[in-house]
């Protein structure tokens, strides 16, 4: 069997990923022991991934990992607070909770906001998406459908949908049913 | 067979982090630290692979941090932690990228249809690089800056798969897209890349680092 190099060129990925079947990985190993350019490509192409896949590679700026326990700190305690700042966070989490139970509760209830949703069962529950006020669908951050990009809320497709967001048949085609 | 080593490494990994979330919600709020720690470096290259400056996206990575720990009870278990990690990263990176109308500035590869077919550039011949060339900054730098040169949605199919190892399907879920995209973008990618650096196109960048002259830094 003969392979054109264009062939090669767009298989070299899945090549590399040993996601080829056995006869067209004989057909393109044919091909580069005959082909410089094409060898070529193959032998730049996995340097490129073992070069990136080192971790050196990944870097992080000098003190990061001080800063970032610097910051979780201040947001998980608050800093170090009184008794009495204790004690008036602890009433503010109490009522808070209260709060938030009641609007989970009457939004767990709430029907979808479209009446021509397509039932989104098929989408991964916590997947991140984005949703607008007054929109009715969620989506992948990325979709171009979305119509109204000033006041976007992301959260997780559970809660979407449970806030009676439906799915955006566009960005979300591949988990809804056809 | 680094693969299986990954897989067995990952499954204790995955019990342990279980243990970890379990205590957090319990109260054991210092864990948290505990938690984060093997993802410090990924959340941030991730956050740096959108914004593409530091300050942002360590501003981003601590955001996406506090989120995580936030929202910790509502994670299911039914992604890893990593990956839910990463995707609450990508959408705090993108959210902030689009409050900065950064995207005005992306590059021009961005707009390439990813449907067509890529054609190889340069075809010199690469010897094997070895990998202790990245001791040195100058050659880590000008990987970093090919990477950044590359459209978003190259960049962060990249990141996902060939640093930060997440397998196709996994790489598909975070960014929410197929995984026959999440694959012609990963060939764009790696492709575009290796044109980039490859020793027989661009003569020019190596002179202008403090390698012996007429040498590649590879």
């Amino acid at each position: 069997m003969v392979i054109r190099c264009e062939e090669v060129w767009r298989e070299i990925s899945n090549y590399l990923e040993d996601e080829v079947d056995p006869a067209l990985r004989a057909t393109m190993e044919e091909h580069f022991r005959g082909c410089k350019h094409c060898t070529a490509v193959l032998d730049g192409t996995r340097n490129v991934i073992q070069l990136y896949g080192d971790e050196r590679m990944i870097e992080v700026p000098l003190g990061f990992s001080h800063r970032l326990h610097h910051r979780l700190e201040n947001n998980m305690h608050g800093g170090r607070r009184s008794f009495l700042g204790w004690m008036v966070a602890a009433a503010a989490a109490v009522l808070t909770a209260g709060a938030v139970e009641l609007a989970s509760s009457a939004s767990r209830s709430r029907e979808p906001r479209s009446e021509h949703a397509q039932p989104g069962a098929g989408v991964p529950p916590e997947m991140m998406v984005v949703v607008s006020e007054k929109g009715k669908t969620f989506h992948v951050p990325t979709c171009t459908f979305i119509h109204d990009r000033t006041n976007l809320r992301t959260l997780a497709a559970r809660e979407a949908m449970q806030e009676g967001y439906v799915p955006c048949i566009r960005c979300m085609k591949q988990y809804l049913k056809s | 067979m680094p693969d299986e080593g990954r897989a067995l490494g990952d499954g204790v990994q995955h019990c342990n982090e279980e243990t970890l979330i379990r205590r957090i919600r319990d109260g054991e709020r210092d864990l948290f630290y505990e938690l984060i720690r093997p993802y410090e470096r990924r959340v941030y290259a991730t956050a740096f692979a959108i914004l593409r400056n530091e300050s942002d996206a360590e501003d981003a990575a601590q955001e996406a941090m506090l989120k995580a720990f936030k929202h910790i009870g509502q994670f299911r278990g039914e992604a890893k932690f990593s990956t839910w990690l990463i995707q609450i990263t990508l959408n705090e990176a993108r959210m902030r990228k689009r409050k900065e109308h950064v995207h005005m500035m992306e590059p021009i590869v961005e707009r390439q249809d990813e449907e067509g077919n890529y054609i190889p550039r340069d075809f010199a011949d690469w010897r094997e690089i070895p990998s202790e060339t990245l001791e040195r900054k100058e050659v880590r730098e000008r990987l970093a800056q090919a990477l950044s040169s590359l459209g978003e949605k190259y960049r962060e199919v990249f990141v996902l798969r060939d640093m930060h190892h997440l397998s196709i399907e996994e790489t598909a879920r975070t960014l929410g897209i197929s995984t026959a995209s999440v694959k012609t973008r990963l060939l764009r990618a790696r492709l575009m890349l290796r044109d980039l650096l490859s020793p027989g196109l661009d003569a020019n960048w190596s002179s202008k680092l403090s390698f012996a002259k007429g040498t590649k830094p590879w």
